[in-house]
């Protein structure tokens, strides 16, 4: 690494530069005329709506494939990459969004995976490999012992380690995608500190996030991508989160979360139990709040009846007895699941086939099924939710994320639910869609249906519950009126630090 | 709008020449069509019913098999199964026991050997090739025992009707399997209750949300399919006069690679009955050809292995071009 550092002294030079970079696919101009450079030392977050390109560069710079046209230069020298391997030994590390982590090895081998120390012979140099891992992990002031299975990790500390692994290359430019997706307040937290320490390393990093108030903590530029073409790069002193949204969308988005309009209804579904009791009323969003592993997935995925649930459940004042997700369709309760790829969708097959999963028995006559009548139920959803795409014959694996996680809310719309659990409704949704899916709540909600919004996005809480549940360590730790409740109060409820009311 | 509706049935017919059915079919057509004019014997009625029979038992197997493969499953015990009931069908023949009786109970041992697979795999947890693989020895193992090791004959000719006589000189194990395949295709295809196996089959983990009882499924699928092995071994007993203690070896790979060639994948979500019949229609007119064009017969299984192999890598690479 010193060797590389003396370059970089100049205040005006460019660790990295990108000109002109075109990229197309078939049918779709990826990247057009795309440029921008990343100073030594520089948090610079790369925002766009999915489809603006954020990806198609970072596979570029990553090495994953090649450009059409356009220049990348590295410290003012125009430099090709073959294959990942050559982007990584000219310095550049990417963190992608999915894992890519070996649970059953430890910590060490996982980062340095394919890369271990070793001693004569070729064998393995356990020792060593601990102990550089152990470096490794001071980096960040981890204090965990290298020896550690990753699949005893939580995802967060997975996400950590797949940093790590990238840091540990020793890069000059470190690429992270999405890094905060499963992350909660408090770990992003942690996370951030950690981009700071390797920042004033004199690592470059280019950010890429849906979340905006993230670019705001933790970058010094960005750049904001659209339909594949540059917008603007400008510092993040310089501009607000609505200019930047507007900026993204190329128009207005007058109201992300739209109004609140909750007239009190009838009870509509309540929870006794000896840890957690609430209820919902009809037309009534409730947002759960609280830290990764403080119960609130298990809590829905419990009522859905996918977990044993200690407790009674009323639906409309009557007790009801849900053993599986069965008991809980039949009693018009949806489950959105918080991971649409792995439990939610059938990615392989089409819109109208995931569409009319939980409510196969709607389209039966005497046993058999309707297909004609799936077409049109399903169609119907993809007019009204705006789903874009160009049938609903469409292998759903194809469509963007924001359309499947429409895909994945109409399923369970097709069932005419009572109450709708939806947990992480925008995850990984771009910000265009996340509104659009917001309206769609609020108009469900609106037509009397009970709505359950558990989220690790505190503004998605604030902005869409009539009423919020803070839970901690599986129990209810404090409720607020959504109108009134503030990001400060409610982390301090599902930390600890303050009592909530 | 006009133009609208064009491409939806230009989409119509696209969707139906996309099917690996059609591909298959056009093969089988093609095939059948040259060896036709290469070997005079080909189209004789004798020679199309040697295939069919030949081709009964694993077609009928091949319906159970395509079930577990679309819903994400697998079975390596079938051909154990098979000759199993077989066996003990004929034994109760021999002891004197009414042919209906005794097909039922032989029924019941196919049945209830799959279910006992479909447990293990469902609530034990098991993976499907362990089970059906530790299924396929044991299964084979009782069958050794229970004959003492020797073909069982001596059958009554009431019973041994089933798998020789014809009707319009059409012998019953070949109507037997296609009303079978043809009723399995449908219902796979339309029924409400057979659908829910594409849906276990693309993810396991969204059917169980989707409030598919996917535990109790997969025991029905594999109960089935031992069923259906049941049948194919009790016919093939009628029709040879006595149960074998070598039946159905290997038979297993047989259909699944015929199931493969047809369209169904190992990952699940896929797959329909009528393409596994016409999979292993396939192989069955190869190994006839092979016969009839005095080919040294040794070549048999290099030749299905290559057919396995070029499908499924033609189906891969035309999916890779295709994304």
């Amino acid at each position: 690494m010193s060797d590389r550092s003396d370059k970089s002294d100049r205040s005006d030079s460019h660790v990295l530069e990108v000109q002109e970079i075109v990229k197309t696919f078939p049918g779709v101009r990826a990247l057009d005329n795309v440029s921008f450079e990343l100073r030594p030392g520089e948090v610079h977050a790369l925002v766009g709506e999915n489809g603006a390109g954020k990806s198609t560069l970072m596979h570029i710079l990553g090495g994953v494939y090649p450009a059409d046209s356009g220049r990348i230069l590295m410290d003012g020298q125009e430099v090709r990459f073959a294959d990942p391997r050559s982007a990584a030994l000219h310095g550049i590390s990417v963190v992608f969004q999915e894992l890519s982590l070996s649970e059953n090895l430890s910590i060490a081998e996982n980062i340095f995976a394919n890369r271990q120390p070793i001693m004569f012979g070729g064998f393995v140099d356990w020792d060593e490999l601990y102990s550089q891992a152990g470096g490794t992990l001071n980096l960040f002031k981890w204090d965990i012992e290298p020896e550690t299975p990753v699949g005893e990790l939580s995802t967060a500390e997975q996400q950590v380690v797949e940093i790590l692994k990238a840091v540990a290359r020793e890069p000059r430019v470190l690429i992270l995608d999405e890094p905060t997706s499963s992350l909660t307040a408090v770990e992003i937290e942690m996370l951030f500190t950690n981009i700071r320490r390797l920042r004033e390393q004199g690592l470059s990093i280019i950010y890429i996030s849906h979340h905006l108030s993230e670019v705001f903590q933790i970058a010094d530029r960005v750049t904001v991508l659209r339909d594949g073409k540059l917008v603007e790069t400008c510092h993040v002193s310089d501009v607000t989160e609505e200019d930047l949204i507007k900026k993204m969308v190329g128009r207005e988005l007058a109201d992300m979360y739209g109004i609140r309009a909750f007239l009190a209804g009838k009870e509509r579904f309540r929870l006794e139990s000896r840890d957690i009791s609430f209820a919902v009323r009809a037309g009534e969003i409730v947002g759960i709040a609280g830290l990764a592993g403080a119960g609130r997935t298990e809590l829905g995925r419990a009522i859905f009846g996918c977990e044993p649930l200690t407790g009674r459940v009323f639906l409309d004042g009557k007790p009801i007895f849900i053993r599986s997700p069965e008991d809980a369709i039949a009693n018009k309760i949806a489950y959105m699941t918080e991971d649409r790829k792995d439990d939610g969708l059938f990615l392989d097959m089409t819109i109208r086939e995931n569409t009319a999963a939980p409510s196969l028995q709607e389209f039966g006559r005497m046993g058999w099924m309707d297909e004609k009548a799936v077409t049109k139920f399903s169609e119907e959803f993809c007019e009204k939710f705006n789903i874009v795409t160009p049938s609903a014959w469409q292998t759903v694996g194809l469509l963007s994320g924001g359309n499947q996680q429409k895909v994945l809310l109409s399923m369970w719309i097709g069932i005419r639910p009572l109450l709708l659990i939806a947990d992480e409704p925008t995850r990984g949704v771009d910000v265009g869609a996340k509104s659009e899916i917001y309206h769609l709540l609020r108009k469900l909600a609106s037509e009397g249906v009970a709505i359950i919004l558990i989220s690790s996005d505190l503004q998605e809480i604030l902005g869409m519950s009539d009423r919020i549940l803070v839970m901690r360590s599986g129990r209810l730790a404090g409720e607020f009126a959504g109108a009134e409740a503030t990001e400060e109060e409610v982390i301090a409820c599902a930390t600890g630090v303050g009592a909530g009311v | 709008m006009a133009d609208k509706k064009k491409n939806g049935i230009l989409a119509k017919v696209q969707r139906f020449t996309d099917h690996r059915e059609f591909m298959i079919f056009y093969i089988i057509v093609l095939g059948v069509i040259a060896m036709a004019y290469a070997i005079p014997g080909f189209m004789s009625h004798q020679n199309m019913s040697a295939v069919l029979l030949a081709l009964a038992d694993q077609s009928i197997i091949a319906i159970g098999m395509t079930l577990l493969l679309v819903s994400g499953g697998f079975d390596m015990s079938v051909g154990s199964t098979m000759a199993l009931a077989g066996a003990t069908t004929a034994i109760w023949l021999t002891l004197g026991l009414p042919v209906p009786v005794a097909i039922l109970l032989g029924l019941a041992v196919g049945a209830l050997i799959g279910a006992i697979n479909g447990y293990i795999i469902a609530e034990v947890g098991i993976n499907p090739f362990i089970t059906t693989l530790g299924m396929m020895s044991l299964a084979r193992g009782m069958l050794m025992v229970v004959s003492d090791g020797k073909n069982i004959s001596g059958l009554p000719d009431s019973f041994t009707v089933i798998g020789q006589g014809s009707v319009f000189g059409i012998q019953y194990p070949i109507i037997i399997s296609i009303v079978l395949v043809a009723g399995g295709d449908f219902l796979l295809r339309r029924s409400r209750f057979f659908r829910q196996n594409y849906y276990m089959g693309a993810n396991e983990k969204a059917a169980v949300l989707s409030g598919i009882n996917v535990k109790k499924m997969k025991v029905f699928n594999y109960a089935l399919t031992g069923l259906l092995a049941a049948l194919a071994g009790i016919i093939i007993t009628a029709r040879l006069g006595s149960a074998s203690t070598s039946a159905g070896k290997g038979l297993e790979l047989r259909v699944i690679s015929a199931v493969i060639i047809g369209g169904a994948s190992l990952k699940g979500g896929v797959g329909t009955v009528f393409g596994s019949f016409l999979g292993a229609l396939l192989m069955a007119i190869i190994v006839s050809s092979i016969n009839l064009l005095g080919v040294q017969l040794n070549w048999i299984d290099f030749v299905l292995g290559a057919t396995l192999l070029l499908a499924v890598m033609a189906d891969t690479l035309s999916k890779r071009r295709a994304s």
